[in-house]
């Protein structure tokens, strides 16, 4: 008995049990749908078992989009909450795990994937390459991540959630403040999926660096993959100071180590100092790619060459080496004198300025284009007002001194999600909107999608706007409740309201999924929106290798080049293709990897020990694996072609 | 699979050289990881609490062992991937079986340090000073430990098949590795060591 009480839940609330009811009826449902509708030798063939940058982008998208809705969930929660003073919805208790797997699940589970989705799907296919430098360590990304998205997920049912917020400061989120095995869970989930970021990072790096077709040298690489590139430099250089952090904070909790402690020589700013190298810097992991989804539409639909590439590019480097020297701004209110907090100072509203580059180069795209309105040009042309504010916002968080004001009030609430909101997910549901022709045929509903589109800017204005306001009042943020007295009272309710206007316009996007696979047309051709570069150049479904034949690259829109200037894309012959084998190694290793961590968490060692021994004995079968690939003959190809929609030759 | 013949047999093929540029970056996370640690073993070093200092501690006789054996271990395996562009398959598998051994002896006094630190008062929960110590030392250990599973499949699939593009393309890649811990050994040489017991 006493072995399984540690699984219970510490705080239990109905909401609780009802979740792990959910939870199990799911699963079984899920179960049992598979079994009836024979789906088990499908799902085990075709997806979880595949090595096709293509479908792990697409299960990566299906992740991203499940966690947006847990995260969501916990959002309406917190904003419920808030809604009135001295409310009674949620406890102390309950109001600190929802805030910290609201940030942790955004962040890592959600935009993350979403990102991993579109570089993997998008990058081989605009380089004009057949697949990843490494596809099975592809596959074991994409699955270290999920088990990784999975193990933090269960937290609420099993042990508990962590509750230490997303930056899990120490000695808060070390033992003796943080009892349950929450924070363990933060530690070893992000551990893990933090490894499959780390390879993925390794291997967009060399499918970018390597792989490109023949005339495409880096400076004519269209700009989401050049922002791709980027964005996986900084992973590489940032994710192992967070695999070092968190090992220490695990060890801190599990193995009563002195790290982060207050005794025997510890250091609790040493975990902040650590988390911030990595935390800044993922930040901009994050709105780099996205920028490049935004270089790509507003290219597009302004029917103009992107203006000043070569800045683009620039600045994005320049972003990428500075957002290394900024992270002391998250803590200059903790004590490291008036010169660490000025060089920190200046190198962040630094950063503002090649960000400023960025947005004139995109202004001036537009300037005397034909613009076409559309859904993805939307978000586009939204995101450029929306995200300047959140970067001005920024600058003025950035002052050291004036930080003392609004430091960790809801001020810096309101502008991290000013950036995040309309920079990132923005970008991700352009990049949706504007992909999902060329991943599922046709097109989402474009009415729907601009009703979308204005609900949740609405919504985020109404949402987060009001935040600035008591913030600068002195409203502090990871606060559960206020009194009356404080008069925040109308400006809450107003996010409240706002909050509940952004929910309603992602439900209308599962709507409007559900309506457009019912009522779209499927003749689209290949090339929907009459775009300039080369995965638009594939045919739709796009085949397992990608390109019949290889293109040949003449500037920075080959595509377009191809058909307004008799540019020719695929002047060889064809002839067989090689292409990599399925395999269920990743899948079976990363199930382990969620045994391990599972075990980890909550300090069965046995397991832990048979669980490592699992890990290496498949790296060690890998290795001793001869597996060759196999060959797609010219036959085959003709054939495939054919059914997609003419050979492109 | 093209093979080109001017080329090296590890870099005959385009995946083989995939696998190579796609190392050296995870080198690059690599060195990120231990700088990581090494920033953070500067800042703990003196903050050893009630336990014993680095001075106190450090011995010369076993360090200068361990750094005499993974040295050698590092020349070695050198001397492994020349005979294997040489072609002549039985000296690299000698060679890359002393390069285990000398690693394996290395791994033995490594073990041997740190039972007589535990036995002397300096345990992984001593001080933060102790614990970032040996999880320094331990990071890089447990690499060496997992070189060695590695550099013995390594063997074997070269015993088995021969050199092939394959076999020589991870002979080649498991060289970096190793000669990538020998460099970090003598930075912990140097920077935790040495400059410890000034
Ligand atoms: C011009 C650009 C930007 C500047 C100058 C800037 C500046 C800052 C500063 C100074 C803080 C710390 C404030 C405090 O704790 O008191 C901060 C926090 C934050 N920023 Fe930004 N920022 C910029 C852009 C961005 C972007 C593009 C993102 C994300 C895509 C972002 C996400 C965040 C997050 C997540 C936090 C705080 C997280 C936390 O404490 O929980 N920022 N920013
Ligand atoms: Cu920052």
């Amino acid at each position: 008995m006493e072995f399984f009480e540690r699984f219970a839940v510490p705080h239990p609330s109905p909401a609780i049990y009802a979740s792990m009811v959910v939870i199990g009826l799911s699963v079984i449902a899920i179960i049992a749908g598979l079994t009836y509708f024979k789906k088990w030798g499908y799902l085990w063939r075709e997806w979880l078992t595949t090595v096709d940058h293509k479908r792990i982008g697409l299960m990566y998208l299906i992740s991203a989009l499940l966690m947006l809705f847990r995260g969501g969930v916990d959002a309406i929660m917190m904003r419920a909450q808030l809604s009135a003073p001295d409310n009674k919805l949620l406890d102390a208790q309950h109001y600190n795990e929802i805030f910290t797997t609201h940030g942790v699940v955004m962040i890592i589970f959600m935009a993350m994937p979403f990102i991993f989705a579109f570089m993997n799907y998008v990058v081989p296919l605009q380089i004009g390459a057949r697949d990843v430098a490494f596809p099975r360590l592809n596959a074991i990304s994409f699955w270290l991540f999920f088990m990784g998205a999975m193990l933090f997920n269960i937290s609420f049912v099993l042990g508990g959630s962590p509750d230490a917020g997303w930056t899990s400061y120490f000695p808060l989120a070390g033992t003796e403040f943080s009892e349950s095995v929450g924070t363990n869970y933060y530690m070893i989930a992000i551990q893990i999926s933090g490894l499959g970021s780390l390879m993925t990072g390794i291997n967009m790096i060399t499918t970018i660096i390597k792989m490109r077709a023949p005339g495409m040298t880096l400076m004519k690489m269209p700009m989401f993959t050049w922002s791709t590139l980027v964005a996986n430099l900084i992973i590489v250089t940032v994710f192992p100071v967070l695999t070092v952090a968190l090992t220490m904070g695990t060890m801190d909790r599990l193995f009563a180590t002195n790290f982060f402690t207050s005794t025997n020589g510890g250091m609790d700013m040493l975990w902040a100092n650590l988390f911030w190298v990595w935390g800044h810097p993922e930040v901009y992991i994050l709105i780099l790619p996205a920028f490049g989804i935004y270089s790509e539409i507003i290219s597009t639909f302004s029917s103009k060459n992107l203006y000043g590439y070569k800045s683009m590019v620039a600045s994005m480097v320049i972003i990428s080496v500075l957002s290394c020297l900024v992270w002391a701004h998250h803590f200059f209110t903790m004590g490291q004198g008036a010169a660490a907090n000025s060089f920190f100072s200046i190198t962040t509203m630094a950063i503002a300025v090649p960000t400023g580059v960025k947005i004139f180069n995109w202004l001036f795209t537009m300037w005397k284009g034909k613009i076409r309105f559309t859904v993805p040009m939307l978000y586009s042309v939204g995101f450029i007002p929306l995200f300047t504010i959140g970067g001005v916002t920024g600058v003025m968080l950035a002052m050291s001194a004036a930080d003392y004001q609004y430091h960790n009030t809801m001020f810096l609430v309101a502008h991290f999600h000013n950036t995040i909101i309309p920079g990132v997910v923005f970008a991700m549901l352009a990049g949706l909107t504007y992909y999902w022709p060329k991943m599922f045929g046709f097109m989402l509903n474009e009415r729907i999608g601009k009703w979308t589109f204005w609900l949740l800017s609405i919504g985020f204005v109404l949402a987060f706007f009001p935040m600035y306001i008591t913030g600068l009042d002195g409203q502090a943020r990871r606060m559960y409740t206020y009194s009356e007295a404080t008069g925040f009272g109308a400006l809450n309710m107003l996010s409240f309201v706002g909050a509940g206007i952004m929910a309603i316009a992602f439900a209308l996007i599962v709507y409007n999924v559900y309506y457009s696979i019912r009522y779209s047309p499927r003749n689209i051709g290949s090339d929907p929106w009459d775009a300039r570069t080369l995965e638009w150049a594939t045919n739709t479904p796009v085949p397992e290798y990608n390109f019949a034949v290889t293109p040949q690259v003449n500037s920075i829109q080959p595509f377009w080049d191809s058909k307004k200037k008799g540019h020719v894309l695929f002047p060889a012959k064809l002839d067989k293709i090689h292409m990599p084998n399925n395999s269920g190694m990743p899948f079976i290793l990363c199930s382990i990897f969620f045994v391990w961590g599972f075990s980890f968490v909550f300090a069965i060692w046995p397991l832990v020990i048979l669980s490592t021994i699992g890990i290496f004995a498949c790296l060690a079968l890998r290795s001793f694996e001869k597996d060759h690939g196999r060959y797609i003959s010219v036959e085959e190809i003709i054939e495939t072609e054919e059914k997609t929609g003419g050979a492109k030759l | 699979m093209k093979l080109d013949h001017s080329q090296p047999l590890e870099y005959s093929t385009g995946q083989n050289n995939l696998n190579i540029f796609g190392f050296w970056i995870f080198l690059g996370a690599e060195i990120m990881l231990f700088a990581t640690l090494f920033t953070s073993y500067f800042t703990l070093e003196h903050r050893t609490g009630s336990g014993p200092t680095g001075a106190e501690i450090f011995e010369i006789t076993p360090v200068l062992i361990e750094t005499i054996l993974l040295l050698t271990s590092s020349f070695v395996i050198g001397l492994g991937i020349h005979a294997m562009r040489l072609g002549k398959q039985k000296a690299m598998i000698s060679f890359f079986a002393i390069t285990l051994l000398l690693g394996l002896a290395f791994l033995g006094v490594e073990i041997y340090e740190f039972v007589h630190y535990v036995h002397i008062g300096a345990g992984l929960q001593t001080s933060a000073f102790t614990a970032i110590l040996l999880t320094t030392l331990g990071t890089h250990g447990l690499h060496v430990t997992f070189g060695l599973f590695w550099g013995l499949a390594i063997i074997l699939q070269v015993k088995k098949c021969g050199l092939t593009p394959e076999t020589a393309n991870k002979s080649f890649i498991f060289s970096l590795y190793w000669h990538f811990l020998d460099v970090v050994w003598i930075f912990i040489f140097s920077f935790i060591y040495l400059k410890g017991m000034m």
